[in-house]
């Protein structure tokens, strides 16, 4: 894609990071190389922990405290590693710039974004704060900010997460950088606010001609966007080379790994004339905001619209949409944790009415499995008393070593060794604790789960394990599944029915085959085309650019 | 804002109404009075006295006419001290308990902070070890044991300070020294674990990443962050300080109103408490507003949600 010339701009060489920890010395990067010529788009990919970050980090001077750096990390022929602070200081954010992968906190929530994109520009280039000023309404402008005059004086907190990573993009620009790092910059937002971005990336780039290191772990957005790869495995680069090649033929079991981790399959339909395990008809949820004593009138927000699901055994509806969409307040309010309207019948019994104490006898049968499988375990109990804990409640006559005899079942279940039950949740990956976060659903032996982005947080290659795990369990018990997530593949390979949502209101529905090959409305195709487009995003952004 | 302000005063009305009743009848809840002393008085002059103070008549009715009274600003007689009204007791006293206070919260405040920084900068290094190690020094010697030995060491011994009294500038070394050690402490942990917090933030990462001064990192995008939770310290703090310090004040022979509350408990001198009371609750009032007011300022997430 970009003319490749031998004009590097950074050239790394034996870096290495280790971290000082309790543990001792831990090595992050191991003596990676790697180089960025002028104007090309390198991409370094890899799971998490892999040392993507933390080695462009270092390169930066950005490591943690506790964080030491060694070898070389050459800009245009200095090394950026052991630099003195100033002279560090004179290249990042002039030379170098970076994007952050946390849009909603990488802005300073104190001081409107003027003057935060103003604040490099005076500092390197000497600008005065009015011609600065003036220079990032331009930038705003560029970056796609509507009414850039106005929104100068916003505050961070004013602004969406897409809207603040544009404004990054705008900082990361003011000062026309030789290279752009980009640290998953698109991971934290919503599909087609990611393919937003990237155009947007693309498109600078080709108009700026700065060289741009993209770190992710997205192979898709590898592969639409980075003309070479790196491919990272544990603080070492395990394969690298022009990004179409590395794809045809990866030449590592890693990189051949990470390219089939894509969750793939479709899940057996369940058997004819199953039973409807649960019915939510006409289902909505109203949320107040503002309000209150002295505060004026609240405002009612309809956060789930008028939604019909129904769900039998052995089925999973996959529920879609980006964040705010309502995906899941629904699954909250089908399982009566939230007030809601309308009619809710589970095994042909209408619930919508059961008080507290009339759903705990059901709370076994409805489950719920979360997506932060670090924040959803206590940290204080051990894996067998999180796993049993719902047996005290469900099943309280049953004795010590009948729970723990249960305990080793349902771990070996989801595929632990039941030896670790008398562990921590700290001492398991997180893989390993959405396994365990199963385990605690499945051991009730319940029928109807609700999976709220239960592989979100994960690695692609852990995904899909637990996608392929999740179709195990239901297949062996028959198991109604509501699946909700923002991510189409996975959502592919897990379900029959998927109902696409967008604030609150259901925008299409039908069987997965249907929607994902001939989607109806505009919203679902953009979806699809934010996360299956095989297109280039540099072709895109010329077409866009063109007004295509 | 000035409606904020307002709202806010408005809201503080049945505060300190609730405050006023609770202490009313907890105080008269106490057994004795204001004139049972250790020989009893002859039961006409009793009754005289009970006559003259309103005391004869059901406890409500004393309440509200107290309450009537207090809504026109009086707050009554003296039981105890018979020749002043509670009024001329804190025109005296809080004007010394005010200044002293004042004086230690600013002392406080400029030292704390300083030793807070300076620690956050240096985490881990002798400098923040020593001041994380006064500090908790500071906050565990209690103030009973700190004046006194100021006292006798540079009033006694060394001569230099007066060991007691209150008039000139000298006097008011020792006893606001005395009254700040403590809140130093406490702002200096404060300020430090907020610091650390700060500059961990991805926004000061973002400040770094583009080539921002160590100055600019620090002033700008750190400490104002930092002052944040010290701010909400500040409050109850400042309400603390200011009404006065029994020890202080008892250990150094200030004239402040710290010692009214609680000799006024002891002998029953219920207006005496009862002034003391609302004199409190209104200082807490007014500077947990003043709190709010500044974190609206210093934080715009938090202005943009009224």
């Amino acid at each position: 894609m970009n003319a490749m010339t031998n004009d590097p701009v950074l050239t790394v060489r034996g870096l290495k990071v280790a971290f000082e920890t309790n543990d001792g010395l831990v090595e992050a990067v191991r003596g990676i190389d790697l180089d960025v010529h002028r104007g090309e788009t390198v991409a370094i990919v890899g799971e998490s922990g892999s040392g993507k970050s933390q080695s462009m980090m270092a390169a930066m001077g950005l490591l943690a405290s506790n964080g030491r750096a060694s070898g070389q990390a050459l800009y245009r022929g200095q090394d950026l590693v052991g630099m003195r602070e100033r002279d560090l200081n004179r290249i990042r954010g002039d030379k170098i710039t970076m994007i952050f992968q946390e849009p909603m906190t990488s802005l300073d929530p104190l001081y409107r974004i003027g003057r935060q994109l103003a604040e490099p520009m005076i500092h390197h280039r000497g600008l005065s704060r009015r011609e600065a000023r003036e220079k990032g309404i331009a930038l705003l402008e560029r970056v796609g900010i509507p009414d850039p005059q106005r929104r100068i004086d916003s505050y961070p907190h004013e602004l969406s997460g897409g809207q603040r990573q544009r404004v990054m993009i705008a900082m990361a620009l003011a000062n026309d950088p030789d290279l752009l790092i980009a640290d998953e910059p698109t991971t934290a937002l919503d599909v087609t606010v990611q393919a937003q971005i990237l155009t947007l990336l693309a498109d600078l780039q080709r108009e700026r001609g700065m060289a741009i290191v993209f770190i992710t772990h997205d192979l898709g957005i590898v592969r639409r966007f980075a003309s070479r790869v790196y491919v990272m495995r544990r603080g070492e680069v395990v394969e690298s080379g022009a990004t179409r090649e590395v794809f045809a033929n990866p030449s590592h079991p890693y990189t051949r790994m990470l390219i089939d981790a894509e969750p793939a399959g479709a899940k057996e339909p369940p058997p004819a004339g199953a039973p409807l395990a649960l019915t939510g008809e006409n289902v909505r949820v109203s949320f107040d905001i503002g309000g209150g004593f002295l505060k004026g009138p609240s405002v009612a927000l309809r956060a789930v619209d008028d939604v019909t699901v129904r769900v039998r055994e052995g089925e999973t509806i996959g529920i879609v949409g980006e964040s705010g969409s309502g995906k899941s307040t629904l699954g909250r309010a089908l399982l009566r944790l939230l007030p809601s309207e309308g009619r809710v019948v589970f095994m042909g019994r209408d619930i919508s009415m059961a008080d507290k104490a009339a759903m705990r006898p059901l709370r076994k049968e409805l489950q719920l499995v979360f997506q932060d499988p670090f924040g959803s375990l206590s940290p204080r109990m051990t894996v067998g008393q999180i796993v049993t804990e719902g047996l005290l409640v469900h099943e309280p006559g049953i004795s010590g070593r009948e729970r723990d005899r249960r305990a080793v079942e349902a771990l070996r279940e989801v595929d632990l060794d039941p030896a670790m039950r008398n562990r921590y949740p700290h001492e398991f990956s997180g893989g390993q604790r959405q396994r365990i976060a199963i385990a605690r659903a499945v051991i009730l032996k319940p029928r109807v789960v609700v999976l709220d982005e239960p592989t979100s947080a994960l690695d692609r290659s852990v995904q899909k394990q637990i996608v392929e795990l999740l179709r195990d369990i239901q297949s062996r018990y028959g198991l109604a599944y509501l699946f909700i997530s923002h991510d189409l593949a996975v959502v592919r390979a897990m379900s029959d029915h998927v109902v696409v949502m967008k604030t609150g209101r259901v925008v299409e529905e039908g069987p997965t085959a249907a929607i994902f090959d001939r989607p109806a409305s505009e919203y679902t195709k953009s979806l699809m085309h934010a996360a299956f487009s095989q297109e280039d995003f540099h072709v895109e952004a010329m077409r866009v650019a063109q007004g295509g | 804002m000035l409606g904020f302000v307002l709202r806010r005063l408005a809201g503080a009305i049945p505060t300190i109404f609730i405050v006023v009743t609770l202490a009313y009848f907890m105080i008269r809840a106490a057994p004795g009075g204001p004139f049972d002393l250790e020989r009893p008085l002859d039961p006409l002059i009793m009754e005289n006295l009970n006559a003259a103070f309103n005391l004869d008549k059901p406890l409500w009715q004393q309440y509200l006419l107290y309450l009537g009274n207090l809504l026109q600003g009086d707050f009554g007689p003296s039981f105890t001290r018979r020749d002043f009204s509670v009024a001329d007791l804190f025109a005296v006293g809080l004007p010394v308990s005010v200044t002293l206070g004042g004086l230690a919260l600013l002392l406080a405040l400029v030292v704390g902070a300083s030793l807070g920084v300076l620690a956050a900068l240096r985490q881990n290094k002798g400098a923040d070890y020593a001041v994380v190690g006064i500090a908790t020094f500071g906050i565990t010697i209690p103030n009973f044991v700190v004046a006194p030995i100021l006292s006798l060491l540079f009033g006694v011994w060394m001569g230099w300070l007066p060991a007691g009294g209150w008039g000139t500038p000298a006097h008011m070394v020792l006893p606001v020294v005395t009254l700040a050690l403590p809140q130093i402490a406490i702002i200096a942990r404060l300020t430090r674990g907020a610091t650390i917090e700060a500059l961990r933030s991805n926004h000061v990462r973002t400040a770094r990443a583009y080539g921002l001064p160590t100055r600019v990192v620090v002033i700008t995008h750190t400490l104002r962050a930092a002052i944040l939770p010290v701010v909400s310290y500040l409050g109850p703090a400042a309400a603390a300080l200011l009404t006065g310090s029994v020890v202080v004040e008892t250990i150094f022979g200030i004239p402040g109103i710290g010692r009214y509350f609680v000799q006024g408990a002891l002998a029953r001198d219920y207006t005496l408490v009862m002034g003391t009371v609302v004199v409190i609750a209104i200082f807490v009032v007014i500077f947990n507003l003043l709190v709010d007011i500044a974190y609206a300022l210093l934080d715009p997430r938090v202005r943009y949600e009224r």
